[in-house]
């Protein structure tokens, strides 16, 4: 088959490589039609999360049809599905309390050994990304093996489009627990760094969860309009003092909560962010931090921070006395993707959420390179990129 | 042989009792093998050097072009560094002396104290969400245990009721460990201690006990061992990942996937595939 494959830093492929088989009995292969780019794919394109090696499949953005299914599978050949990109064994303690992405069955014992003297505790296994998360190849290809198949795929009813339920394998569910995690009320304040796809989830989900007013933070124009779409206000912190903005612009209390919706390669115009990037450049520090910092300065005293954004390493220079005499509290996690996705899909189907307005470019498998390469240097209008297979193509 | 009293390893049965923890350490530290038990590893009986005696090799420079001082400066900050480790591992153990025992398990004292017999003590505890009576059932029947643990082949139970291990070594190369069952305590614990023949000298206990608040069973393995070659083969063993700590890790996981889920994680994509 054909599939994304990574070979270093700015160096992805589309290779031909072995179909996968089904190798314990709760697998499933999916067919993939339809899958797409994340941001976190870009986090291991430029290299900055540990433990990738050449030939790995990127990709946990996918889904497809079921052509293959091990012997304790509940899923049936031909059926639709969208995959969560946690994979979850539904039967641990964690899994029991829907803590899904921290499932103690799914990251092989061998690969544990990495995770856990660098996070204390191993973590779960993902689909194409790290081999701290179980090395699990990705869906950027024509066919990937579903562990736990039982568990986590989305059935998907006949007549909705790929495009439109697509991102229920993370984005969608991810911005979503971005905006319950800043406990939002009737109201409130809330302000959103980066309108990158999580982001802009995040912004239409803290509006449906009741938030006041949203503020949406960002410097490409393309994607503060993308914000503005959804309703939300607009902060361009290219030319606008964003700590400034939030207190005016709710009334010299600042924001209820903040959400970090940008992660480990944060930019900023700030001494901060430029010794962040110094240091990650040369190795010695995997996280820039600079968004999360001004969330934590920005947020009201009492006030929630929400971080969405993936982190990978030991961030310094974190603004602890702010945070503890603040009385702040933060939440945040990989997403537990499976307990979201049944009633995201009912909020697609009634039309509360939308899903589509994101996508910019859809490329075929085989141009993926190009859609890595531009959805990292020309994010202004490259907003989300999906991939389509061969198998899309005839599907519908 | 009395299963209760003749312990040659720690007795910890409840691990969060600090008396009867304490008791153990003295088991622990103290007791050797008892008198009568074969020891057929004579042969590894040489110890390895205790820490901290290495000396440097005195610089002699001289013909090194101009090299002589990097070296003189480099070796020097070693032996500081050196000389401070040792200064602080000689406070730590002081303190130790002056301190009262804790409630953590023995084996994960940061400094062990040296054993007489030179052997290592290694463990985990992992919790299941299955009964006891499930999990001890599994591993009270031995040949059940190539699945979970990574390099032992298989688990054959002799005539005299010792048991036959093939454990895989380096690449295809495998030996032979016996051992003989000590206690069987049903639902709560088995120990086991090597048999004649054998070519990895190890006595173990795994211990089973309700979760606290209905979160299945805790299993502690810990074992004891000396592998052939000393602390040579000790440290070659744990570059190569197969170090009795790292198995016992990964077997305790492995045992828990396999109970809790049916199946084993992998990241293989093909059947066969080394990952």
């Amino acid at each position: 088959m054909r599939a994304l494959t990574w070979h270093g830093q700015h160096d992805v492929r589309v290779d031909t490589v072995p179909d996968p088989e089904i190798v314990n009995p709760r697998d499933a292969i999916i067919e993939v039609t339809s899958t797409a780019i994340c941001g976190s794919d870009l986090h291991l394109y430029d290299a900055v999360i540990p433990s990738l090696k050449r030939g790995d499949i990127l990709g946990h953005e996918f889904m497809g049809r079921v052509v293959e299914t091990g012997p304790g599978s509940t899923l049936e050949v031909g059926q639709r599905v969208v995959v969560p990109f946690t994979i979850s064994c539904g039967q641990c303690f964690h899994c029991k309390r829907t803590q899904f992405s921290a499932c103690d069955n799914s990251n092989p014992a061998e690969n544990q050994d990495l995770s856990e003297p660098l996070f204390g505790h191993p973590v779960s296994g993902l689909f194409g990304y790290a081999h701290l998360t179980g090395g699990y190849a990705g869906g950027q290809a024509e066919y990937v093996r579903v562990p736990f198949s039982d568990v986590g795929p989305v059935v998907i009813p006949e007549g909705m489009d790929d495009d439109e339920v697509l991102f229920l394998s993370d984005i969608l569910p991810t911005g979503w627990m971005g905006a319950e995690n800043a406990d939002i009320e009737e109201g409130d304040t809330v302000a959103v760094w980066g309108c990158g796809p999580v982001g802009l989830f995040t912004v239409q989900s803290a509006l449906a969860m009741g938030a006041g007013q949203v503020i949406a933070i960002d410097r490409h124009p393309r994607r503060l309009e993308l914000a503005r779409g959804l309703g939300a206000k607009i902060i361009d912190y290219a030319q606008t003092n964003v700590l400034e903005a939030l207190m005016e612009m709710s009334g010299g209390i600042g924001p209820d909560a903040t959400i970090d919706a940008v992660g480990m390669e944060a930019h900023g115009f700030a001494p901060d962010a430029f010794f962040d990037e110094l240091k990650q450049t040369v190795g010695v520090g995997a996280d820039r931090g600079h968004a999360l910092r001004q969330a934590i300065l920005a947020v009201r005293k009492g006030g929630r921070v929400s971080m969405p954004g993936v982190y990978g390493g030991m961030l310094d220079k974190f603004p602890l006395g702010a945070f503890m005499e603040k009385g702040l509290q933060l939440k945040t996690g990989q997403t537990h993707v499976q307990r979201y996705t049944k009633d995201l899909l009912k909020k697609i189907q009634s039309g509360e959420l939308d899903t589509t307005f994101l996508i910019s470019h859809r490329l075929p498998l085989e141009e993926a390179p190009v859609g890595y390469e531009n959805f990292k240097h020309n994010q202004n209008e490259w907003t989300k990129v999906v991939l389509k297979t061969k198998a899309a193509a005839s599907a519908t | 042989m009395d299963p209760d009293t003749p312990d040659t390893i720690a007795a910890t049965p409840d691990e969060r009792d600090a008396a009867r923890a304490d008791r153990a350490l003295v088991a622990h530290v103290d007791l050797g093998p008892p008198g009568g038990r074969p020891r057929p590893l004579d042969m590894y009986e040489s110890r390895p050097r205790p820490a901290g005696r290495r000396r440097a090799e005195p610089y002699r420079g001289g013909d090194d072009g101009g090299n002589g001082l990097w070296i003189a400066l480099g070796a020097g900050a070693l032996l500081g560094a050196a000389g401070m480790a040792y200064v602080a591992r000689q406070r730590t153990v002081e303190s130790r002396r002056r301190r009262p025992p804790d409630s953590a398990p023995k084996r994960t004292l940061k400094h062990p104290p040296p054993r007489e017999d030179g052997r290592s003590v290694t463990g985990r505890t992992v919790t299941i969400a299955k009964p006891r009576a499930e999990v001890y059932a599994f591993w009270h029947d031995h040949t059940n245990l190539p699945r979970v643990i990574e390099n032992v082949r298989s688990v054959e139970r002799e005539a005299d009721g010792t048991y036959r291990w093939t454990v895989q070594t380096l690449g295809d190369r495998t030996l032979e460990m016996r051992t003989r069952n000590t206690v069987e305590r049903e639902n709560e614990e088995i120990r086991w201690v090597s048999a004649e023949g054998s070519s990895i000298d190890t006595e173990g206990r795994v211990a089973f006990r309700d979760a606290p608040a209905n979160r299945g069973t805790e299993v502690t393995l810990v074992m004891r061992y000396r592998l052939p070659g000393g602390e040579l083969g000790r440290l070659a063993a744990t570059a190569l990942g197969r170090s009795p700590g790292v198995q016992a890790r990964r077997s305790a996981k492995r045992l828990k996937m396999l109970l809790e889920t049916g199946e084993i994680a992998t990241g293989d994509r093909r059947r066969g595939d080394a990952a």
